[in-house]
């Protein structure tokens, strides 16, 4: 992975730097020591490590606005982040650039029931915001695998999602507002407590910006009250084939799960060996379907569905019947990372989603390519949405090992934007499908993508050498190459 | 306007563009131009309508979405989707009525440029919400896409929200692909009668904050409640109060009973079923209480659903003023007498504290020419909406002036 070439006249300065920031933020608001950089050398995709130039920790939005005008002016590059759970290296530091972490901004500013919205600094987590209004009976629906850790903030930049999505929406469904910090520290405040801001929906573009476009300094995100009751259904089928037609089925039917999850054989092995969650070992592929809602609307589609999966052909059919068994289905799929970590020295997970009902060839496909680098691999699936994680196992001590799980990757994306898909669904571009945007996109596709960034920051200074394969100059970006001519199709109706 | 151009496909469209910012040469952007009465008035020597680029070219209902070229009919497609029991699930509203032209009128293209949403938004969202992906073409005259045909995907900035809301401003798109979802098996109305304004937005925050999963939170004050189809409601003689609730059907049973069991308290409440729940939601969702009033000027307020009440009080004062809410409270439909601004002064004095925008949806030409038609941005913001633009349409080719006076 290539990254931008480190400016030597930039690097020259970093004690300056250092100083410049510290008199921003005053005392241990600024790392630059080079031991103590350590801790921020990855994020969630370990397979990269850079040190950043310094780390700041600011702890007021005035600092963060004076930290990003200061390196603007000066045209040093800035990294945005949040509690650096991302899996595609979006945190990732530049050698000469400035990280800059919001772990400090960490309060709840204000609980707002009746308005049913939460207003948090960018740092607070995931389940922190569950946490603060659980009370109530109320909760923040996405809810992504890290959410013990990852900050409200980095799921605004990723537009996380989680096992609800499907019903309830990634982050972008579920934020109203924002404020930010742009690059040459104007403060900016999108949404609010109201629906639909009016003009361009900067909100939704900020959503899955992946700290390219501005620093987050709020969130205010919708909350709900808790559906009254949840069940699970556990369902094994012979083959990935009949486990498919069981998901396309459901929703055939009309009936939009609160989660459905689906493991291929080697996953399910290896959860069932880890965790012991009663999973029959006899089936290709694995169903957990969870309902949730008042007990009349759950018990009756557990009925509808365990009747759909009967008639595609379920070996395996148990409604959970009680809070502890359901949590015991679900054990296993949570475990499923950690459970293939214990059969393999490494592993590395990919995210990319494809249209549901093209799952069984890619399956096929994966196998054979498996076969071909020597690699295993174990496939977990966000069935509903065809968010497909396939995890390659491999031994990063064996040489050339990790660049050969690193092409068997690239292929299963390559492959899933062939059968109509994209290369992620929730993990983001980050550095680890920069190099692969041209599989789905053009360049005019890109330049056009691109021509966004140059209106948030002109200089590219915002987490450069993430997203983009190529960086252009805005200038270059923005000329028109316009030929003169005749109006268009004379013979066309106009009138 | 001097003519139309009246594309057939995506080339086309680019071949119109590309001239248009050859020859500086600005065009209004239309899809079957059903809302061209909704906007600032767009100063353009030529149109580009899209109505020529209509069919639906991919629908795969068990995966729950739909592509279209951009000028498809709406009717169309949502006849498409009733076939197979599935629905646009922000519940578009036809503004045509209101806007003194037919029903049913209206564009794909259309629903999503102007990111419409009817009752449901509260649960469902909006129309960006269910925007996956689109191929336009800017007003540099290219051609490009964003998104996919996949509902959970991150590849990439997300322009389809950017499109959404964008009033035909910056890209002329040419396909979509949306999210669509089953329709509910059941639909049940719970009607409270009597409310005033701050008793209702009581009601409706005590049902959106329960576990019920209220999909409609309405409130129509006497005098528009009896304009109503539906006779429960017209001759409720008072305010009816409505929480609408969806689902399967032992489901929709039990929270319409738990509904009115935890607000007794607050008077008597009615029930509408499925064929009355329909007509009622789609009067609240067209603005219908407006469209028999044509002299008024119509205003669409989002607000926090709880300053709702206090946003209304204060634009009543000294003045006919009509008002009804959606959203639980969050949004006001106002409908005022004409005047020479239109009421916007008041209107947006109303928001400072609590927050929120006002659009002004219905209104005569020279009006909404001379007012801000949407809420006003602060200099920042406006700064860098227009660097957004001028990433897309650098020359101001496509519909300039339609959302903000020289953009």
């Amino acid at each position: 992975m290539k990254m931008p070439e480190p400016d030597a006249t930039v690097l020259a300065r970093r004690r300056e730097i250092a100083r410049a920031l510290n008199a921003i933020v005053p005392g241990e608001g600024v790392i630059a020591d080079r031991d103590e950089l350590a801790v921020y050398e990855s994020d969630g995709l370990t397979a990269y490590r850079q040190r950043p130039m310094v780390a700041v920790l600011p702890e007021t939005v005035e600092q963060v606005s004076r930290i990003l005008a200061y390196c603007n002016a000066e045209g040093i590059k800035v990294v945005p982040r949040g509690a650096g759970t991302s899996l595609s290296g979006g945190a990732l530091p530049l050698a000469d650039g400035v990280l800059l972490c919001m772990a400090r901004f960490n309060r709840i500013l204000d609980i707002d029931f009746a308005n049913r919205c939460v207003v948090a600094q960018p740092g607070v987590t995931n389940l922190g915001i569950t946490k603060a209004v659980e009370s109530e009976g109320f909760y923040y629906a996405p809810d992504p695998s890290s959410q013990i850790a990852c900050t409200i903030g980095g799921n605004v930049a990723e537009n996380s999602g989680g096992v609800h999505c499907l019903k309830y929406g990634l982050t972008t469904n579920n934020l109203l507002g924002l404020e930010m910090v742009l690059i040459d520290g104007t403060v900016v405040r999108l949404g609010g407590r109201h629906l639909d801001a009016g003009g361009y929906d900067l909100l939704g573009l900020m959503t899955g910006s992946e700290g390219l476009l501005g620093v987050i300094t709020e969130v205010t995100v919708r909350i709900l009250q808790a559906p009254e009751t949840a069940r699970a259904l556990l369902l094994g089928f012979p083959t990935n084939e009949a486990g498919g037609n069981c998901v396309a089925a459901i929703i055939g039917a009309g009936i939009i799960p609160g989660g459905m999850e689906m493991m291929d054989r080697a996953a399910i092995h290896a959860a069932e060996d880890f965790v012991q969650a009663g999973y029959p070992l006899d089936v290709e592929s694995l169903l957990i379907v969870e309902l949730d809602g008042p007990e009349a609307e759950v018990d009756d589609l557990i009925a509808r569905i365990s009747a759909i999966a009967a008639n595609c052909g379920a070996v395996t059919s148990r409604a959970s019947e009680s809070e502890e068994e359901r949590l015991k289905f679900w054990a296993g799929r949570k475990a499923a990372f950690p459970a293939v970590g214990r059969i393999s020295p490494d592993y590395y997970c990919m995210d990319g989603t494809i249209p549901r009902h093209r799952l069984p060839e890619v399956l096929k496909r994966m196998a054979e390519m498996s076969a071909r680098y020597g690699l295993r691999v174990a496939n977990v699936f966000h069935a509903g949405d065809g968010n497909l994680h396939p995890l390659i196992l491999y031994d990063a001590n064996n040489p050339g090992e990790l660049e050969n799980a690193e092409a068997f990757g690239a292929e299963i994306l390559r492959l899933c934007v062939e059968v109509g898909g994209v290369l992620t669904g929730e993990h983001g571009v980050g550095v680890e499908k920069r190099d692969l945007m041209g599989t789905m996109f053009s360049e005019a596709d890109l330049a056009q993508q691109q021509r966004v960034k140059c209106a948030f920051d002109p200089d590219s200074l915002l987490n450069p050498g993430k997203m983009f394969p190529v960086l252009h100059r805005c200038a270059e970006l923005g000329r028109m190459h316009i030929s003169r001519g005749q109006i268009p199709f004379p013979d066309l109706p106009r009138f | 306007m001097t003519g139309i151009f009246r594309p057939e496909n995506a080339a086309q469209v680019v071949e119109a563009v590309a001239w248009a910012a050859a020859e500086e040469e600005p065009l209004e952007v239309l899809g079957r131009a059903s809302k061209r009465a909704f906007g600032r008035p767009v100063q353009a020597g030529h149109g580009l309508e899209l109505s020529g680029l209509a069919g639906i070219t991919l629908y795969e209902a068990e995966e729950l979405v739909l592509s279209a070229r951009a000028g498809t009919p709406i009717a169309e497609i949502e006849a498409a989707l009733a076939e197979k029991n599935q629905e646009l699930a922000f519940e578009p509203p036809d503004l045509g009525p209101l806007l003194g032209g037919e029903a049913g009128a209206g564009s794909i293209g259309g629903v999503l440029a102007c990111n419409l949403a009817g009752p449901r938004r509260i649960k469902a969202g909006a129309a960006r919400d269910h925007f996956l992906g689109v191929s336009a073409v800017s007003g540099r005259g290219e051609a490009f896409k964003s998104g996919g045909r996949v509902v959970k995907n991150v590849t990439g900035y997300d322009l389809c929200k950017l499109m959404a809301g964008s009033y035909g401003t910056l890209a002329a798109m040419t396909d979509v692909t949306v999210k669509v979802l089953p329709a509910a098996e059941k639909t049940r109305t719970v009607l409270l009668l009597g409310l005033d304004d701050g008793k209702a937005l009581a009601a409706m925050t005590r049902a959106l904050g329960s576990a019920h999963e209220v999909s409609g939170a309405a409130h129509l004050p006497a005098a528009l409640a009896a304009d109503s189809e539906v006779s429960y409601v017209r001759e409720a003689g008072g305010a009816v109060t409505a929480l609408r609730v969806e689902g399967t059907g032992p489901s929709v049973e039990y929270r319409c009973a738990a509904l009115r069991r935890e607000l007794a308290e607050l008077g008597e409440s009615e029930e509408l079923h499925d064929r009355n729940s329909a007509v009622f939601w789609q009067e609240v969702r067209d603005v219908r209480p407006f469209v028999t009033r044509p002299e008024r000027l119509v205003w669409r307020v989002s607000v926090p659903p709880q300053a709702g009440p206090a946003v209304a009080g204060a634009l009543a004062q000294g003045q006919d003023a009509l008002a009804y809410y959606d959203w639980g409270g969050g949004l006001l439909w106002l409908a005022l007498p004409p005047s020479k601004d239109g009421g916007h002064v008041g209107l947006r004095a109303a928001l400072s504290d609590c927050g929120g925008h006002a659009t002004l949806v219905r209104g005569p030409e020279t009006l909404r020419a001379a007012v801000p038609v949407f809420q006003p941005q602060d200099p920042a913001m406006a700064a860098l909406t227009r660097r957004v633009k001028d990433g897309f349409d650098p020359r101001r080719v496509l519909n300039p002036g339609r959302m903000v006076a020289g953009l």
